[in-house]
């Protein structure tokens, strides 16, 4: 069975402060992570892969600097790397951005499964899954929270959905998105940390993919950023004072009228 | 579109630097130099620049579709009901038309769905397409994203927004790469710019630690999902005149590679986290997974649905589907109760947008208390059992 996973790299956003006096986001120190979401990706990958045999890619966009988090990757089970790095790729939407992706997994060549985190913790978007999967016209299924099984070429899982979850039954190849419940992610083995520090990453540019230029980056993207601004600070609140029987009282006619 | 540094005008001072969001920026021997690799082209450097230094040159918005006309709303049902945010979204929709001198049409796809149709009239659209098909009864993707590409295609709106559920989610970015089109994820914020016409999407990012406005100059729709619970849906209008039209569709755009076995309803998940305008979450500070009945006595009281902080999921006491925060759900309710919980960031992340934040903690200094509207420092063990107590009283009256 052959897994692709699908990652990025994003800033720890625990690290994602304001600063009070600038009104921006103070940047300096803030280490850059696998997307948390991805996490469980790898590891549903490593796991299918060590019941099923094959081979688990780990994918990602990005500058050169993602090469980290492919490393980490690899440190976690995954076999190989790719890195998907060109300047025509920068300020890619997630139109151009999963039209890229789907590229370079076709460049990547037969597989059973793509794994993507359910959204990444920057954008919180959730829109690169699905899109990947139109591209290369698999069938998807999101927010998935467990692989019940795989046989005869088809997956039976479990999608979580607001009430609870749904059973799918695909067809492979597949397109998951997977949600935190579906595994708890391994630590990195010692001769997995070996193994990535001499791994050799892949990287392909826009000439190795055979993108359109219209569709890649930011000429390929339809949607612009026209601003960015910090969120209204919430209107200052109210510590309740006094004995139990007095704060009960003042918090019920607070908030009275609303319940 | 391009970024520049004018070198000559730039003295690196650094402003540009830290107003970047995206850490694009750094200063090198005395000169702004701009990593294009994580510029967004945002404009908060050409905003913080005292010296006119960096320049960028936009797209023009340009009016290749004039034809396209009309906002649209994909009106959600589960099980044949129809969800409430399509309702709001019919409300903002309303809205966004008068603004625009169009209509407002929602989008139907469901079996034996024709009453439905009709309550969308009433909640604030002029035409309701309607697809009703056996096929169509539950969400599945493909034939959902072929039927919806299909209608777009033929009646060409400018606008379609969708809800920022797990449906809307999965099929609408499915629709967005189909056509072509531009979307934006989860939007708290939605208006038309007076001048241009265009629409102004408003959506939180990095947790909603900023906001970024997002617009689609040159593809039609703009399309949008938006998130539950933010806009407000308008009074049922009985009389409410509009017409219903039914699309017949091929059935060959009906066929669903994947299968829907079962459709599984937690019964923990009573009130569904999404929908709940009130919300009782608990948090480690309960001590003990048995003491969650606290929680779910007062939530059980107000009529409310019941969260859970991450540690107390991952200590086992509640089920994944209750967590609220950055790994769980997103929740914007009228009232938030966060009892034992200390706020860490990617609890706050995903609860901060409430209305009204009650937080009872007996850690003065726990970050809770910082986005609280009401903060009670003291026994939760005392305090939630006598708002439980007081609140009977006062809501049997």
């Amino acid at each position: 069975m052959n897994i692709i996973v699908c990652i990025k790299q994003v800033p720890e956003t625990t690290d994602v402060r304001i600063n009070p006096e600038t009104n921006t986001l103070i940047r300096e120190g803030v280490k850059s992570i696998i997307n948390p979401f991805d996490m469980y990706a790898i590891e549903e990958a490593v796991l299918l892969k060590e019941k099923f045999g094959g081979k688990a890619t780990v994918i990602t966009m990005g500058p050169p600097q993602a090469h980290e988090a492919l490393r980490e990757a690899i440190s976690l089970g995954i076999d190989e790397a790719v890195l998907v790095s060109d300047r025509a790729f920068a300020g890619s939407d997630t139109w151009a951005t999963s039209y890229t992706l789907a590229a370079a997994i076709k460049k990547i060549g037969q597989f059973d499964l793509v794994i993507c985190g359910k959204q990444a913790s920057d954008g919180d978007t959730a829109q690169v899954g699905p899109g990947i999967a139109v591209w290369l016209n698999i069938p998807q299924v999101t927010y998935v929270k467990k692989v019940e099984d795989i046989k005869d070429n088809k997956a039976k899982v479990e999608s979580m959905t607001e009430e609870g979850y749904d059973i799918i039954e695909t067809p492979l190849p597949a397109l998951f998105t997977v949600v935190k419940e579906i595994n708890t992610p391994r630590l990195p083995s010692l001769k997995g940390m070996m193994r990535a520090k001499k791994a050799e990453i892949i990287t392909w540019g826009k000439n190795d993919l055979g993108v359109e230029d219209d569709k890649i980056g930011l000429k390929g993207s339809p949607t612009q950023v026209v601003k960015i601004f910090t969120p209204p600070k919430r209107a200052g609140g109210q510590i309740l004072q006094g004995e139990t029987s007095e704060i009960v009282e003042k918090l019920i006619n607070a908030i009275r009228d609303v319940v | 579109m391009s970024i520049a540094v004018i070198i000559e005008k730039c003295t690196g001072c650094g402003l540009c630097v830290k107003a970047c969001p995206f850490g694009a920026i750094k200063v090198t021997d005395k000169k702004a130099v701009i990593d294009f690799h994580k510029c967004n082209l945002c404009g908060a450097c050409v905003d913080a620049c005292k010296l006119k230094a960096i320049i960028i040159e936009k797209k023009e918005v340009n009016k290749i579709v004039p034809e396209a006309k009309g906002v649209w709303v994909f009106a959600e049902q589960k099980k044949g009901k129809l969800q409430t945010v399509g309702f709001e979204l019919l409300g903002k929709a309303q809205e966004l038309a008068k603004k625009l001198n169009t209509e407002v049409s929602a989008v139907l796809l469901g079996h034996n769905m024709e009453h439905q149709a009709k309550e969308l009239i009433s909640r604030g659209a002029d035409t309701v397409y309607l697809v009703d098909k056996e096929e169509l009864a539950n969400y599945q993707s493909e034939p959902y994203t072929e039927v919806l590409v299909k209608l777009i295609r033929k009646y060409k709106p400018e606008i379609f927004l969708c809800g920022a559920t797990t449906i809307g989610r999965s099929l609408i970015s499915r629709v967005a790469v189909k056509i072509n089109a531009g979307l934006t994820a989860d939007c708290t914020g939605l208006d038309i710019d007076p001048e241009k016409k265009i629409l102004l999407q408003t959506r939180p990012a990095f947790g909603g630690n900023i906001m970024a406005t997002i617009i689609t100059p040159n593809h039609r729709p703009q399309m949008s999902t938006v998130r539950h619970k933010v806009m407000k849906e308008i009074a049922p209008d009985r009389n409410r005149k509009g017409k219903i039209v039914k699309e017949d569709v091929e059935s060959n755009l009906l066929v669903s590679r994947t299968k829907l076995l079962d459709i599984v309803e937690e019964i923990e998940s009573t009130v569904n986290l999404a929908e709940a305008d009130i919300i009782v979450s608990g948090g480690r500070g309960l001590r003990d997974p048995k003491n969650f009945s606290l929680v779910q006595d007062l939530a059980k009281t107000l009529g409310a649905a019941v969260g859970s902080s991450r540690a107390a999921v991952d200590a086992g006491w509640m089920p994944y589907s209750h967590q609220v925060g950055q790994t769980g759900r997103t929740v914007c309710p009228k009232i938030y109760f966060a009892i034992g919980i200390s706020g860490q960031i990617q609890h706050l992340v995903g609860m901060q947008s409430s209305d009204i934040i009650v937080a009872i903690n007996n850690d003065s200094s726990a970050p809770i208390f910082q986005v609280a509207t009401y903060g009670i420092v003291g026994d939760l063990f005392e305090i939630v059992p006598a708002l439980t107590k007081k609140f009977k009283e006062v809501l049997k009256k």
